[in-house]
């Protein structure tokens, strides 16, 4: 390996209104080799590759191909210098086939009519698959290819564009096993070939596998990195966690009656190969901790029944009710605030009055003609309550800030007597004033005796406000931490799917409700 | 309501117009035929206006005025069934198949577009084909001249469509600006994600805007095959679909869903009749008369987007 890297980011930062996301990160990649890119949600591994890709600029700091300063001012810019990123989400056109999907919008053009031409695309097309081991035809369509050969059409893209690094985003998350360790083995040849690869990935497993040197991002910041000989788990982990967190947990006045709301073997259709139970107790705010992807939404789906074809067993206070059926989990009081807010949560071209009283119109109306002044009282009231700044209740959501947006979901919820209150993502791109007043209000729930469960992936909000954590892995839970066992380094110890003293059973075996 | 006063204005400008122009159009003659047309193209506009506010449309109506109107004259003169059974039977005919619409477009999840337009070619070419392509009447109504008198006559010296136009735009205003089913059909239209995640049966209230569709538009076939007194199976109904959806859209549906109005609809369907009938009043050439009508909603649907881009831009600079 030659002196100078093949690339070099120095002191990269970038600002977002509100947040810093990179402060003075720096990062270098020599020919050949094989990066992992690790951190926990949100420590900046995407904004960094995105600024790698053109998406973004950097405030400060710069790049360096070759020992020369580049400016990356574009996609095609990074293209241009060999820099390709494979997305988690797939960027193919499953309409056209594996040739036409490489050469796409660079397509070779001949005869007087500026034809493509097509016999060079799969001539030129052909070798690469060779290269990558791929037993396909340039003439397949995509759609009739598995996820896993799709990927190795954008990798084969990447190699026609002469890429000299990819940037691979969490590459394993849709693949079985096998493919997975296709990939891994692949991931070696291009480095064997002279290509390097920025490898993100949350599986810790995948990384000691395959990286020569691994970078851990943590807040916006280099956390350290580990030669291959120092590759482990736990020193990864150790150095994903660490950050500092503001404390500001209160605890409940009285401790919680256990057990109240109780999940068995539920499963989701997005991983029904995992069943999931836990008891939650009235009083208590569980917190679902995981890193995205982890499955914790879909459970949240499951149990509220928008998932028709989820399996397995709900019950509240002693009562079961039947899975799969949401309106059913509605009437018992089991409600949601999905972390699609604009999308799940609001119909925003609607106002307030009409969102917060959407899910129970009936209340509101005799002989099915809706009584405006009822709605109107209930509106008031929570935006009173909530102080929801708007200008009345006739107000369109859409014009509303996003924690107003949250507020009125809230509101529509809450003047229904909740029982059992999901949030997901509850203070997602919410300013810090708002935010208090959501913690505050769910603490006020949990206190009147409604179970709380919220999912984040906020770690500070994870350990400031839950009473105890699930941890879930890859559909599961892997653990569950009591209140004094709640320590970064243990929620992400569970998180990439190892296992730790610490951790419960997330239920009670002897369960009254069920047999 | 501001796109309804909008429509008004331009409702009243080419009345005011067309009077200047040619007087006839106040005559009581011509004003009782307008209305009349009103009457039978409003009332299937409204089912139609209620199925584009989910978001879907319904491209079967034409056909199924010809399949009602044929089944209807067969019923009667050939059959000799008692009228208020066959009456009964032109609507709920309609609704049914209105039913298996929603059904498909719920269920199978089938875009409304493709589904109606299969129903468009299935019902006319069933109702070309029960009715061998011959042109049904209705002879001099005997045993049945209570039903026809029902469609064709008069009420308060109003032409009966316009009458039960009135009626049922009052009973759908209610539906879907007072009634808990409407609140529900406007937050599909506009979220339909969103308000199933609120435990709304989305499912059955889109395909049930269909089954009113399909009742709307059998009374209008009714009113229809009395009015024509021969029914043609290849024509008649022709581009019905089309003068519902462009009153619709006038009126201040989007074809995106979640947005429209009664009020609306009445007027974009008055509109277009009244263009019918400038048409005639004027002399223009009738076959112009699809080049008018289309200009005119284009200039409608321009104008409204001008207007909508100028609000947005005042609420920018607020």
């Amino acid at each position: 390996m030659s002196t100078t890297p093949l690339l070099a980011l120095r002191g990269i930062a970038k600002r977002f209104p509100g947040v810093v996301a990179l402060d003075g990160v720096s990062l270098e990649v020599g020919r050949g080799e094989v990066v992992a890119l690790c951190g926990e949600n949100g420590a900046g591994k995407s904004t960094l590759m995105k600024i790698l890709g053109g998406v973004y600029q950097p405030d400060a700091g710069d790049i360096l191909m070759d020992g020369q300063p580049v400016r990356i001012n574009h996609v095609t810019d990074a293209l241009r210098l060999g820099i390709a990123f494979i997305h988690q989400e797939l960027n193919v056109l499953d309409n056209l086939d594996v040739a036409a999907n490489v050469f796409l919008g660079r397509e070779p053009l001949r005869g007087p009519f500026k034809l493509i031409d097509r016999k060079k695309i799969h001539a030129d097309t052909e070798p690469l698959l060779k290269r990558l081991g791929l037993d396909i035809s340039s003439r397949t369509r995509l759609d009739k290819l598995s996820l896993a050969q799709q990927q190795m059409v954008e990798i084969a893209k990447a190699l026609s564009l002469n890429a000299r690094i990819i940037i691979m985003d969490e590459p394993t998350s849709s693949l079985t096993l096998t493919e997975t360790e296709r990939l891994l083995q692949l991931v070696c040849e291009l480095s064997e070939q002279g290509v390097s690869v920025i490898y993100i990935s949350h599986r810790l497993g995948e990384v000691e596998h395959c990286a020569d040197r691994v970078v851990v991002l943590r807040d916006g910041r280099n956390a350290g990195q580990l030669p291959q000989a120092d590759v482990t788990h736990d020193r990864i982990v150790g150095l994903m966690v660490g950050r500092e967190i503001k404390s500001f947990y209160c605890a409940p006045k009285a401790p919680p009656t256990a057990g109240v709301f109780k999940v068995r073997n539920l499963r989701s259709s997005r991983y029904p190969a995992q069943a999931v139970s836990f008891d939650a107790g009235q009083g208590e705010i569980l917190g679902f901790a995981g890193l995205v992807g982890a499955g914790r939404s879909e459970l949240a789906k499951a149990i509220v029944g928008l998932d028709r074809l989820a399996s397995g067993e709900v019950a509240l206070g002693g009562e079961r009710l039947s899975v799969g059926d949401s309106r059913a989990a509605i009437q018992r009081g089991i409600y949601l605030v999905p972390e699609d807010r604009r999308g799940e949560g609001l119909v925003v071209g609607m106002t307030v009055r009409e969102n917060v009283t959407l899910a129970s119109l009936r209340r509101f109306a005799s002989l099915f003609l809706i009584h405006r002044d009822r709605e109107r009282a209930v509106a008031d009231e929570q935006i009173q309550s909530l102080s929801i700044k708007t200008p009345n209740a006739e107000t369109r959501v859409l014009n509303l800030s996003g924690g107003n947006q949250q507020k009125v979901v809230l509101g529509k919820w809450l003047s229904m007597d909740p029982k059992v209150m999901i949030l997901d993502e509850p203070t997602r791109g919410i300013d810090v004033g708002a935010k208090a007043e959501i913690y505050r209000l769910m603490r006020a729930l949990a206190e009147r005796g409604t179970v709380i469960l919220m999912i984040s992936s906020d770690m500070e909000e994870v350990l400031n406000i839950s009473d105890r954590v699930a941890v879930m892995y890859e559909g599961e839970i892997a653990g569950v931490l009591a209140r004094a066992d709640c320590t970064e380094e243990n929620i992400m110890q569970l998180a990439v799917g190892k296992k730790i003293a610490a951790a419960k059973p997330a239920f009670a075996n002897s369960s009254p409700g069920f047999e | 309501m501001k796109k309804e006063i909008g429509i008004s204005v331009l409702l009243f400008v080419l009345c005011a117009v067309t009077t200047l122009l040619n007087p006839k159009f106040i005559s009581p003659v011509n004003l009782t035929n307008t209305a009349n047309q009103i009457g039978m193209y409003g009332i299937f506009s409204l089912g139609l206006g209620l199925v584009i506010i989910t978001g879907g449309i319904d491209l079967s109506v034409g056909s199924m005025i010809a399949l009602c109107g044929v089944l209807l004259s067969m019923m009667l003169t050939e059959w000799h069934w008692p009228w208020s059974l066959a009456a009964a039977a032109a609507v709920l005919l309609p609704m049914l198949l209105g039913w298996v619409h929603g059904t498909l477009i719920t269920r199978m999840k089938i875009q409304p577009f493709i589904i109606t337009l299969c129903g468009l070619l299935i019902y006319r070419g069933l109702a070309r084909f029960i009715a061998r392509d011959d042109t049904k009447g209705f002879g001099n109504a005997e045993g049945f001249a209570i039903l026809r008198d029902a469609a064709k006559g008069k009420l308060l010296g109003l032409p009966m469509p316009f009458v039960l136009l009135i009626i049922l735009a009052l009973i759908m205003w209610f539906v879907l600006h007072r009634s808990i089913y409407g609140r529900y059909l406007l937050a599909v239209g506009r979220n339909e994600e969103a308000t199933r995640f609120s435990g709304i049966n989305t499912r059955r209230v889109i395909a049930s805007s269909y089954i009113i569709a399909g009742m709307l538009t059998g009374i209008s076939g009714i009113l229809f095959a009395f009015y024509t007194n021969s029914v043609s199976p290849s024509n008649h109904g022709n581009f019905y679909e089309l003068y519902g959806i462009a009153a619709a859209v006038l009126g201040g549906c989007s074809l995106r869903g979640g947005e429209g109005s009664i009020l609306g609809i009445l007027i974009g369907t008055a509109l277009l009749q009244v263009l019918q009938n400038l048409v005639n009043l004027l002399g223009i050439d009738s076959s112009l008369n699809y080049a008018v009508m289309g200009t005119v909603v284009l200039i409608g649907v321009l104008a409204d987007q001008v207007f909508q881009a100028r609000a947005a831009k005042k609420l920018m600079r607020h």
